[in-house]
């Protein structure tokens, strides 16, 4: 079974796929070296070894049948969202926020798994027979939205501004994509925008308020929220063309970037390898992204196809909110750059999508 | 009839058959907005670091590198044989950067220094009320920090990220209130003096002159000061040299060392001995003023004004309580009453009206007038000391017979006597340019023609010193120094020379930077003869059984000089809270003279603020300083080595 499986792997392989994850993964890796330099000891130990237990996720999710997570979408959802639920009442305190999940001196944030969750479940709801969602679009919708809120809700608890966001923006990036009447898709997407904005204003902790009034102000406080944006900014200027050399990024080996191995690690990289090693990196994900669409668009069946655009979207999302923050175009809100930063609950979770789409990839000729 | 949405080209073998089914909306769109995103991006990163690049490098320079001050000491202030009038001493400060000090770090800061419990809060508040950009520049919290507490917070150094100790000389005047006026003392510089003076280097917080020759100096005390520029990290800690990450020479770029160039030394005409005599002489009295003048060069040898003050504590941040009890303090202590201060000069000004009637001939000199006490001019009298009988004008200045006066200055006219003492350099400020020096004030016709009409009593009142002719000490001295060296008027001189301090570069040869020779004012218009009746008639003043000093002369002593008794009842209010004080109502108290009455080597005016008559008061004051210099100089004279070979030769 399993040797049947790695057979139709290698056989099926899809190379493009494979080559843009070893860059990105060989990019990540370098550039952490340099993050990590200034980080507690280990730091990057540790990531090498997530890195190795990612490798081996990937194998296993590409090799199985994507039609096993077909069946079985719902219940791994539900399974998430009792454990988001667990960590609510009992998880680590980290940085006040309940994300965390310890095994041992592991951490695992299950919030990073219910992204993964939600894209099986909407896509095991978009799957169904199209001629049922055209008769009942809103129950559908009603359904999507459904699936999102709540663990966007635990999550908001945490609370974790950054992960409830890209909950949102993939249920909702799923439902502009997936066939629906173009008015049921107007009004739900107003509906989430109104919903939104009430949330915004009346849910926000008072810090998220602070660092979105700063992004639109930054002269509020030049050396307190907006002291991150400030040096970040000037870590991606000051690399100009082709940066300030491997290791010599002084915003970072100085430690004027912040905790910049997480949120920042793309600041490290503008400022050591300048704009020309920003163009490559970019040019990695969009092929990624594209690459993505595109095996959505190949699918062989509807499961699939709602699946790859799901991945699609997080792997979007990821990316552009964490440049666009780091480049002052967006709010400072802690969304991870897919492959380079440090963490394994974010590297894993790439990881699976990543095997996801290599899954139904090697499948989708096969019927 | 609706059309039902579905995945077209969902299934790559209806794909190849979809031909002419159009594009496939969704994907595209979705490919797209990828695209367009990323573009985005990449304009982004385009201005950032292409169009903008080199504004950003310049700015992650700046926070990295940080530039070290190194302090040039202050130049010191010197006594004509070298002893120090101020001077500097080694001492630590504390700063604190709010943005890296948390109020666990400021507690141990405060533990380390000492402080109790409210000043800990207060130390705490001080800090956090720096916001804004001022969280990221360092704040002093703590001045002239002993050695001890110095030690304690550079061993903790690594725990307490934010808070640095600096090194920096402290001003000190090591012999206290000695010559406070003329050396002045420092302040911390305010505001709009420092964005009006950072041109000239100076920073927030330095200390500038305030008074005297710190003051009128500064531009020569102060030194420049250097630059170290280091390569620090975001806690504001050194990268030292042993850590290989960054190359650290290469981010310097041009920025280099540069040395701090101490300031000069300035080197005064001041005798300290005479200087400590005088002080001490003065200080029997409320409120007194003394100068000391070198008849021949104009040279300063003392210059005191009593009450004086500590300038150490006007320098190290006195309190707001005892500053302002210094400033209300009706006898004045901060003002130098040598230079500062206007005055009535009483019968000593009556050299004037002498010296223009004898250079006039427009009277017989020795033809006598009879005083009978006081004489009647228009509706008034005008009255005298005593009835001093028949006496010419020799006898009129030794006696200070003002009858004999009111008639001379009638004869010579408000405005002849206002030429030959402006001659004598009143009426304008003296040159030696400390402490804001007044110019004092000649009335003249004009004058009171334009201040409500003129009248016959105002040239009688000048005759005698008083109406509205102000001086100053320090200009009567000069005055009187003219009159004896026999019509050279000098500019006094206070600084005998400029130095480079002993081992700052440049100072192996020669360390004299400048020396000023002494500097004549104008030869007076008035001839030598005349000049020398005038010594001879303040010779008498003093030796005459009949002149006004002759109670207070001290056998064997050789003066000349002029007693003063200037009334103040109308002409000047009494301040608030002097009323009470009778004392404070009296007549200023003159003694102008100079000595030896032949060969005249120093001049010495004495003022003694609401001292009664000069001769009681002022007089033996100036005796003392005479009998002081006298000593000393028959003690430097014995010491002498010359001196010394010529009593072994005679053993």
């Amino acid at each position: 079974m399993i040797a049947l499986a790695l057979r139709k792997l290698r056989f099926h392989f899809d190379r493009p796929l494979a080559i843009m994850i070893v860059l990105l993964i060989a990019i990540g890796l370098t550039n952490l070296y340099s993050a990590t330099r200034v980080a507690p000891h280990g730091l990057y130990n540790q990531q090498l070894c997530w890195f190795g237990l990612g490798a081996i996720i990937f194998l296993a999710v590409a090799a199985s049948d994507y039609r096993l997570y077909e069946r079985m979408g719902y219940a791994i959802y539900g399974v998430v969202v009792m454990v988001l639920l667990c960590v609510l009442v009992s998880g680590k305190m980290v940085n006040g926020s309940r994300r965390w999940i310890g095994f041992g001196s592991l951490g695992l944030q299950p919030s990073e798994l219910m992204k993964i969750a939600l894209i099986i479940a909407m896509a095991k709801l978009f799957s169904g027979d199209p001629i049922d969602r055209a008769i009942r679009p809103w129950r559908h919708v009603g359904v999507a939205l459904l699936l999102f809120a709540i663990p966007a809700v635990l999550v908001a608890k945490q609370p974790d501004l950054g992960t409830a966001l890209i909950l949102y923006l993939i249920a909702t990036t799923v439902l502009l994509l997936v066939p629906l009447a173009l008015h049921v898709k107007i009004l739900t997407l107003a509906f989430e925008i109104g919903a939104g904005a009430i949330l915004f204003v009346f849910k926000l902790h008072g810090y998220q308020k602070k660092r979105l009034l700063t992004f639109l102000d930054p002269s509020l406080d030049p050396s307190g929220a907006g002291w991150h944006a400030r040096q970040a900014l000037m870590a991606v200027g000051s690399g100009r063309w082709f940066g300030k050399g491997f290791l010599h990024g002084t915003q970072n080996q100085l430690q004027f970037l912040p905790e910049h191995w997480t949120d920042f690690p793309f600041a490290v990289w503008a400022e050591e390898w300048g704009f020309g090693g920003c163009l490559l990196l970019i040019a990695c994900y969009l092929f990624l992204i594209m690459w993505a669409i595109k095996l959505a668009e190949e699918a062989r069946d509807r499961f699939a196809q709602v699946l790859c655009l799901g991945c699609a979207a997080l792997l979007f999302w990821h990316v552009f909110f964490n440049i666009g923050m780091v480049v002052g175009v967006l709010p400072v809100v802690g969304v991870t750059l897919p492959l380079l930063s440090y963490g394994g609950s974010s590297l894993l979770t790439v990881m699976i999508v990543l095997g996801l789409l290599m899954n139904v990839s090697v499948r989708r000729y096969t019927y | 009839m609706r059309r039902l949405p579905s995945f077209r080209g969902s299934f790559p073998l209806a794909r190849r058959f979809r031909g002419a089914h159009g594009p496939r909306k969704p994907f595209r769109f979705a490919h797209l907005t990828v695209v367009l995103a990323f573009g985005v991006l990449a304009l982004r990163l385009w201005q950032l670091q292409i169009a903008d690049g080199d504004r950003y490098l310049r700015r992650s320079a700046d926070n990295f590198v940080k530039e070290i001050v190194l302090p040039a000491p202050r130049g010191r202030i010197l006594d004509r044989a070298g002893n120090a009038l101020a001077d500097n001493r080694p001492a630590y400060s504390i700063s604190v950067t709010p943005r890296f000090a948390d109020d666990t770090i400021l507690e141990k800061v405060a533990g380390y220094l000492g402080l109790d419990g409210p000043a800990t809060t207060s130390l705490k508040e001080k800090v956090s009320a720096h916001g804004g950009a001022d969280r990221s520049r360092a704040l002093l919290v703590a001045e002239d920090v002993s050695r001890d507490q110095v030690a304690l917070i550079e061993s903790d150094k690594l725990l307490l990220p934010g808070v640095q100790v600096a090194a920096r000389a402290r001003r000190t005047y090591p012999k206290g209130a000695f010559a406070a006026h003329a050396v002045g003392y420092l302040g911390q510089i305010g505001a709009d003096e420092l964005s009006e003076r950072r041109g000239e280097g100076y920073r927030s917080g330095d200390l500038v002159g305030r008074a005297g020759i710190e003051r009128q100096w500064e531009a020569f005390l102060r030194g420049k000061d250097g630059v170290d520029p280091i390569i620090v990290d975001a806690k504001g800690q050194r990268i030292g040299d042993s850590q290989k990450n960054v190359e650290l020479a290469q981010l310097l770029g041009d920025k280099k060392r540069t040395e701090p160039q101490p300031g000069l030394d300035i080197v005064t005409t001041f005798d300290v001995d005479l200087q400590r005599s005088v002080e001490k002489a003065i200080a029997k009295h409320r409120s007194a003023a003394a100068v000391v003048l070198e008849v021949e060069t104009g040279r300063v040898l003392a210059l005191a004004s009593h009450p004086g003050f500590d300038p150490n504590l006007l320098s190290s941040g006195i309190s707001h309580l005892d500053l302002e009890a210094l400033r209300s303090d009706p006898l004045r202590p901060l003002v130098d009453k040598t230079t500062r201060e206007n005055y009535f000069p009483g019968s000593t000004f009556k050299v004037v009206p002498m010296i223009a009637a004898l250079a006039d001939h427009s009277i017989d000199p020795d033809a006598k007038v009879h005083c009978k006490g006081s004489i009647n001019y228009g509706h008034r009298a005008f009255h005298c000391v005593e009835a001093h009988g028949p006496v010419n004008l020799d006898q009129a200045l030794a006696q200070s017979c003002n009858v004999y006066f009111y008639g001379l200055g009638d004869a010579l006219g408000l405005d002849r006597m206002a030429e030959v003492a402006s001659d004598l350099g009143f009426g304008a400020s003296s040159g030696l340019g400390l402490n804001g020096e007044v110019p004092g004030f000649l009335p003249t016709t004009d004058y009171y023609k334009k201040t409500g009409g003129f009248q016959k009593g105002f040239v009688l009142n000048t005759a005698i010193g008083q109406g509205s002719v102000e001086v100053t000490v320090l200009q009567l001295a000069a005055a009187y120094a003219a009159i004896a060296n026999g019509g050279k008027l000098y500019v006094p001189q206070l600084i005998a020379r400029i130095e480079r301090p002993a081992g700052a570069p440049g100072s192996a040869g020669n360390r004299v930077v400048q020396a000023f020779a002494p500097r004549l004012r104008h030869q007076l218009t008035a001839s030598a003869t005349v000049l020398a009746r005038v010594r001879r008639a303040l010779a008498e003043a003093v030796s005459d059984p009949k002149g006004t000093s002759y109670s207070a002369r001290v056998p064997g002593l050789d003066v000349a000089g002029k007693t003063g008794t200037a009334q103040i009842g109308k002409a000047r209010k009494l301040r608030p809270g002097e009323a009470e004080e009778g004392a404070q109502s009296n007549d200023h108290a003159w003694f102008a003279s100079f000595a030896p009455t032949q060969k005249p080597e120093i001049a010495v005016v004495v003022l003694v603020e609401h001292g009664g008559f000069g001769a009681k008061v002022a007089t033996p004051t100036a005796m003392r300083i005479y009998q002081a210099y006298f000593k000393q100089r028959q003690a430097k004279l014995d010491a002498a080595p010359g001196d010394g070979t010529k009593v072994a030769a005679a053993k």
